[in-house]
């Protein structure tokens, strides 16, 4: 292992420098259209946060994505990365310096894996020991087993092929990323996973990223910061996740982001930025009385067995701890994740039909538990207006 | 007359009752044990025109074919001229090429060319426009060059439907080679036409061909298998 642990200077986070970008009176024509595609647009991307360019079909979000790599050529106006045009630069050396993610993830049917992630390490020149343990550390970050880098693309499901497409526009560490509809192609489910993988790992990373989509619900959830475009590539609202919720623009974002905006703002909120309540736990063995005695204290009702790694096992009734010593005992808890928004780790109460929710930390540990009561109360400071304020600290109960 | 009838004469002079098989010009599976190894010089022949017809027509196509990538208009006006030269009835082609480049093997080898220019021409740019668009994009997008795309992605990616030409070419090929003795360029052809009355002769040289055919298609098969491998992954 020395040999490839000395052979990765770009570990996944080593020189993670993000760059700053910046769009200056951006406009783009077609010869012989009669709207532009783009029209004066201007925008600041602060070095590590994801700026996400949301807007109906048409807007010209895609557009003003790839103008940043000069896959289209802008009429006017200039784009500065780092503060440096990128006018002037040789459009493929500057596309190796810029990660590059689409929906349709466009990887190579004829190479492997491994191959498919070392296309921008091999452009650059690395020797073949540096790729293969950057390929390995990068398919390690994304959470794909090792035994796949054999393989080829038609032999990974819909959900491993976006893995692959973002681990190869990560593969040479690119100061600034773009990333267009990357989990658009997915079914729901995997999609909600992957996003949240990909925050996860962004939180590591910190690269500057342009993240394109058409989905209000994910602009609100990946982005530091929000482009609404409109027909004819005008910015309507350029803002944070929580000013466009709060003081859309005009009707036209107003109508864009949804009547349901209260609700839309469970998804600003992690499970963690809210106060828990405590976990009643128990261990097998523990005294069944001093169980009891906490299931009646608590306002759950109800204590939790855990394991002796302290991950959930089962909830138990008093009835279930009739004996001397709490006994095994086995059972279905609904679980969310501490990174996990607000509306997710709700859908997924409602989904399970359960009051309460264990929430558990990196590690499957127990951190807490999350009820409707607490989402509820969270809801009824935000429609009272206080969404800039650190949300209270729900009822706790010992 | 040339020796089979010799043959066939001293053989008729044998038997006296009956008719010998080859005096009269049947199908005589004791003259093709005695004679097979006769047909190996023109069998040879006809597979070094084949396979020097098919690299020839391969490499030029593929010129051409690289040529009219770059240049989109080019592909049309391609078409049209190597398709004149595929529907060039094959005789006339070997008559109107005689007077110029003498009666021999090159002058078969340019016609036979000519007529496999239409198809793997047509595979090779078929193969590249069926690449799909977002392998294309991810590559420029990635920072690849033109000619970095087209070798690292697009030609990759178009092997099989350019193999599927080069087949189908080969095949046609072993099939038109067997008119190459018109411009002097040996091959079965010279052999059928010998004796065109003699069934064994035409028998054996037809069959012959037919296994060329069957043998060269299977071997650019095998080829294209082992060259492939992510075309046969299970998925």
């Amino acid at each position: 292992m020395t040999p490839a642990d000395s052979a990765q200077p770009e570990g996944p986070s080593a020189n993670g420098q993000a760059a700053t970008l910046e769009l200056r009176g951006i406009s783009k024509r077609y010869p012989g259209a009669a709207e532009p595609a783009i029209d004066g647009l201007s925008l600041e991307v602060a070095a590590g946060e994801i700026c996400v360019l949301v807007g109906p079909s048409g807007c010209g979000k895609t557009t003003a994505m790839r103008l940043v790599n000069r896959m289209i050529e802008p009429t006017s106006g200039d784009i500065l990365i780092d503060g440096r045009s990128i006018i002037d630069r040789r459009p493929s050396e500057l596309r190796r310096q810029i990660g590059y993610a689409i929906q349709q993830i466009g990887l190579f049917p004829h190479q492997t894996i491994a191959e498919n992630i070392a296309t921008v390490p091999r452009l650059l020149g690395w020797d073949k020991r540096r790729i293969a343990a950057r390929v390995q550390e990068l398919m390690e970050l994304v959470a794909l087993e090792g035994a796949m880098a054999a393989r080829y693309p038609s032999q990974l499901s819909g959900g491993q092929r976006q893995r692959v497409g973002v681990a190869r526009a990560l593969a040479a560490d690119p100061p600034l990323m773009l990333m267009d509809e990357p989990f658009g192609a997915i079914d729901p489910i995997s999609r909600e996973r992957l996003q949240n993988e990909f925050l996860r790992l962004q939180g590591e990373i910190r690269k500057t990223i342009v993240f394109v989509t058409h989905d209000i619900d994910e602009a609100i959830k990946m982005g530091d910061r929000i482009a609404v475009l409109r027909k004819g590539g005008v910015l309507a609202q350029y803002a944070t996740p929580a000013e466009l919720l709060m003081a859309p623009a005009d009707a036209f974002v107003e109508d864009f982001v949804g009547a349901d905006r209260a609700l839309k703002r469970l998804a600003l909120q992690r499970v963690r930025d809210i106060d828990l309540w405590e976990a009643p736990t128990v261990r097998v063995g523990d005294s069944a009385a001093q169980a009891r005695d906490r299931a009646a204290a608590s306002v759950i009702g109800h204590v939790l067995l855990v394991d002796d790694d302290a991950r959930p096992v089962s909830w138990l009734q008093p009835a279930d701890l009739e004996g001397d010593r709490v006994p095994a005992h086995e059972g279905r808890v609904t679980m969310v994740e501490l990174d996990d928004v607000l509306r997710d780790a709700l859908a997924d109460l409602l989904q399970g039909q359960v009051m309460y929710g264990v929430v558990t930390d990196h590690g499957g540990r127990v951190a807490g538990v999350l009820s409707v009561e607490i989402i509820s109360e969270f809801l009824a400071q935000q429609v009272a207006g206080r969404i800039d304020e650190a949300p209270a600290p729900a009822q706790r109960v010992a | 007359m040339s020796p089979p009838t010799l043959a066939q004469v001293t053989i008729r002079d044998r038997t006296s009752d009956e008719p010998s098989c080859v005096a009269q010009n049947g199908f005589c599976p004791d003259w093709i044990r005695d004679h097979i190894g006769d047909y190996m010089a023109p069998l040879l022949r006809h597979l070094e025109l084949t396979v020097v017809s098919v690299l020839a027509g391969f490499v030029i196509a593929f010129a051409l074919a690289l040529l009219a990538h770059r240049r989109r208009w080019l592909t049309g006006p391609i078409t049209g001229i190597t398709g004149v030269m595929y529907t060039i009835p094959s005789l006339a082609l070997f008559a109107i090429l005689l007077p110029i480049t003498g009666f021999g093997f090159v002058t078969g080898v340019i016609a036979l060319t000519s007529y496999n220019l239409l198809v793997i021409f047509r595979n090779i740019v078929a193969g590249l426009d069926n690449v799909p668009d977002a392998a294309k994009d991810a590559a420029t997008g990635m920072g690849m060059t033109d000619r970095q795309r087209l070798w690292q992605v697009e030609l990759p990616l178009a092997i099989p439907e350019i193999v599927a030409g080069v087949r189908v070419a080969t095949t046609t090929t072993v099939g038109l080679a067997a008119l190459a003795f018109i411009a002097g360029a040996g091959g079965l052809g010279q052999q059928i036409i010998t004796d065109i009355v003699f069934k064994s002769n035409i028998v054996i040289a037809s069959v012959l061909c037919i296994l060329l055919a069957a043998a060269l298609d299977l071997a650019i098969l095998a080829v294209q298998r082992a060259a492939l491998p992510w075309r046969r992954v299970p998925v």
